[in-house]
């Protein structure tokens, strides 16, 4: 496995196999999004208790467990940059951060948009959402940690830091509602082999939740190669490959 | 389909607001999320494309410096 593994630690290469994963990726994710929400907004069934509100957690749930879902794998990222000095995975989670966080926003803010017409309130500082808000604000640390310095591996090693001594909030988050008693309701669609929801919305979850994977691959992979780009900015590859860039886009100015 | 008429998928139950609430600002953070990333990638590209210039033009100056400045030696010493 390693044999096969080594060639991707080459940052030339991990950059042509990401530009080949975007159009897929974006296909896909395009394909699967738009049926998964036109599904969960017009056909799937109301909720017996809470109506059409429900629709909503078409959106919230997926956004809620991909911004801890990617947490931990910028998490991962950081304890291999840290303990194996490999610099790709600096770039992968500095690639990382944006999209966590802007699916933590999101979360936060579906759950808002829920929880007034079904809990009467917008916010409450309940478990579950403050570490949610907290989870945001790691990310937003991050961002920074990776932005505040020149030397990219030493934002690197300062923002890996952060994100492992922040990966204690994951646990947190994810038995919240088992361990306080939280306004915030149980899981319904990861119940260990049953969930406890009807077929008629699960199926519309599955779309809408692999199409915001996808989704989240593709911007992942947009990032993680201008991350690449300006870490290796100094190498042939990357000299020859901006000249060309610059004198296709100059061909088309002329045009 | 789960309305009988477009102005009752709108009105979603009487829950409308906060699902085209939710929706909608979902669709602009990730729509902005998506094009700050793009912009990026070619900020990125014309970034290293100017530093690029740049050191070439430096480098030009400094091999020009360097030869009037041995001529300039090289007649001080004949």
């Amino acid at each position: 496995m390693w044999k096969w593994l080594h060639p991707y630690a080459n940052p030339e290469v991990s950059y042509h196999f990401c530009g080949k994963l975007i159009p897929w990726l974006s296909a896909l994710s395009l394909l699967l999004l738009s049926t998964g929400i036109v599904w969960a907004l017009a056909f799937a069934p109301a909720d017996y208790q809470q109506g059409d509100s429900f629709r909503i957690f078409y959106i919230h749930v997926p956004a809620a467990s991909l911004s801890m879902g990617i947490y931990f794998g910028m998490a991962i990222a950081a304890f291999t940059s840290l303990v194996w000095q490999f610099k790709l995975a600096d770039a992968s989670a500095a690639a990382m951060a944006p999209v966590g966080a802007t699916f933590t926003a999101i979360a936060l803010i579906t759950g808002a948009a829920w929880g007034k017409p079904m809990w009467g309130t917008w916010w409450i500082w309940d478990a579950r959402l403050t570490s949610e808000l907290i989870l945001l604000f790691l990310y937003l640390g991050v961002i920074a940690l990776h932005s505040a310095f020149e030397d990219k591996a030493l934002a690197g090693k300062a923002a890996g830091i952060l994100t492992l001594v922040g990966s204690i909030n994951l646990p947190i988050i994810k038995y919240s509602v088992e361990w306080w008693n939280t306004l915030h309701q149980g899981s319904t669609v990861s119940k260990l082999g049953k969930p406890s929801m009807s077929v008629d919305m699960l199926w519309p979850f599955l779309f809408c939740f692999l199409g915001f994977a996808l989704l989240v691959g593709l911007i992942i992979c947009i990032r993680f190669r201008s991350e690449i780009l300006t870490r290796n900015s100094v190498r042939p590859w990357v000299k020859s490959l901006v000249a060309e860039h610059t004198s296709s886009s100059k061909v088309a100015e002329n045009k | 389909m789960q309305f009988e008429s477009f102005s009752a998928f709108l009105n979603m139950g009487g829950y409308g607001f906060y699902v085209w609430l939710s929706f909608g600002i979902s669709t602009v953070l990730i729509l902005a999320l998506i094009i700050s990333s793009l912009m990026g990638h070619k900020q990125v590209i014309k970034n290293i494309a100017m530093r690029q210039q740049r050191e070439d033009k430096l480098r030009q100056l400094r091999k020009q410096r360097n030869h009037t400045k041995t001529n300039a030696t090289k007649e001080v010493t004949q």
